[in-house]
């Protein structure tokens, strides 16, 4: 699993593993049941406190991406997949709403964007 | 979670040095960095978790003991690293395990064997050959080898270079592998345990200053840097120090998030625990 982790980022290092996972979790790169590496060993390996990968994994649990069962790992949960997506479409509703409204404030048409939106798309 | 190591109002007087009041917790399963400018009384709180001051007022417990009840029986459960090893320059590291076996009574030969090879420490050579990162690799192959639960250490990095000081942290990584284990260090070098430790404890002028954990220390605190007429605009109780230089101040604050929605200043830095430190000794309030 690779995680990538700048010291120099003003995003918190708890933050930065814990959206890596999560992304990882998303794209399906971490499969449902899979074991995660104990705190421990994570610490060790990005060589940060046992406490910061604590509250990257707490955190994960809070939001149902993994589940810790006792005396054997932690894992990748597997309920809420409804969830996720349901919180990835929120997320994009969230931001094709500012590409609206930017959209209306500049007369960009209903059709222009639909364009982009196909275009940029496509490109993927 | 279980406290491994508790000093609780610890003081000690000496005529020109005072540790006033001393409270610090060590839980199980983590690594604790004491940091403090020299002669702060680092290696006096060291010196009175091991008893070898007598302390005027307060106690020390260990594994849920007081130190002073179970002395014999705490010590084999600790390894310890001081500033000086209190070895004759003249043994080697096979010499030293003939007097370790009759020291320790869990002193495991093999175990010990096993850390010279892995840190690459030659035998048979006198230790004053050593250079000063293999004699602080060899106290700690010694202080590792009767199998301790908690490693004391004082000023573990000071002296070596940046590769021997990360394979230092590495062995200090290795060790923690087992939640039952713990490690108090002191350092100066505050970089060293930025990474690394869970939390840092501030020691400043025989007093303590604050514990936080890591996280808290480096993702809440702020540096602002800024003129004096916005200087002028903050409140005295939402900063702990500032400093006023030939162009600006610098303020050291507690919470960004909170500040930041308070004021419209727009440089917030991060601050390493280096200039939390020296913001804390040179600042004025």
């Amino acid at each position: 699993m690779d995680i990538i982790i700048s010291n120099s980022s003003n995003i918190p290092i708890y933050e930065q593993i814990k959206e890596q996972i999560k992304n990882k979790i998303i794209t399906n790169e971490l499969k449902y049941q899979e074991q995660l590496p104990s705190i421990r060993k994570l610490a060790k390996d990005l060589r940060i406190s046992v406490i910061t990968t604590k509250n990257a994994y707490d955190e994960l649990e809070r939001e149902g991406y993994v589940e810790t069962i006792p005396g054997k790992g932690i894992y990748v949960s597997g309920k809420n997949r409804e969830l996720i997506r349901e919180e990835q479409l929120q997320k994009i509703e969230g931001l094709l709403d500012t590409a609206v409204s930017i959209a209306k404030i500049s007369q960009v048409t209903k059709k222009e964007l639909q364009n982009i939106l196909n275009i940029l798309y496509e490109e993927e | 979670m279980e406290n491994i190591l508790e000093i609780k109002g610890v003081q000690k007087k000496y005529n020109n040095f005072e540790l006033k009041n001393c409270n610090i917790k060590l839980p199980k399963g983590m690594i604790l960095g004491l940091i403090g400018e020299n002669g702060a009384g680092k290696t006096t709180t060291i010196k009175a978790i091991l008893n070898l001051i007598s302390i005027d007022q307060g106690e020390v417990c260990l594994f849920g003991h007081s130190l002073q009840e179970n002395e014999k029986n705490c010590k084999e459960e600790i390894g310890v690293v001081l500033d000086d090893h209190f070895l004759s320059p003249y043994l080697t590291p096979t010499d030293i395990h003939k007097t370790m076996e009759h020291i320790y009574k869990n002193w495991d030969q093999t175990l010990y064997f096993q850390y010279l090879e892995k840190f690459q420490l030659p035998k048979t050579q006198p230790i004053k050959e050593y250079s000063s990162g293999m004699k602080m690799k060899l106290k700690i192959a010694v202080a590792l080898s009767h199998h301790p639960k908690l490693l004391i250490l004082d000023e573990p990095t000071s002296g070596l270079d940046p590769i021997a000081r990360n394979e230092i942290l590495d062995i200090f990584q290795d060790f923690i592998q087992n939640e039952e284990h713990a490690i108090f260090v002191s350092s100066h070098i505050t970089s060293d345990l930025e990474h690394i430790a869970d939390y840092i404890t501030f020691i400043h002028q025989g007093e303590i200053v604050f514990t936080k954990t890591r996280d808290d220390l480096l993702d809440k605190y702020g540096i602002v840097k800024c003129l004096e007429k916005d200087f002028k605009k903050i409140v005295k109780q939402d900063y702990i120090k500032y400093r006023k230089n030939r162009y600006g101040y610098e303020i050291l604050i507690a919470d960004k998030k909170q500040f930041k929605k308070k004021y419209d200043i727009q440089v917030i830095d991060k601050p390493t625990i280096e200039e939390i430190m020296v913001l804390y000794v040179k600042g004025e309030k």
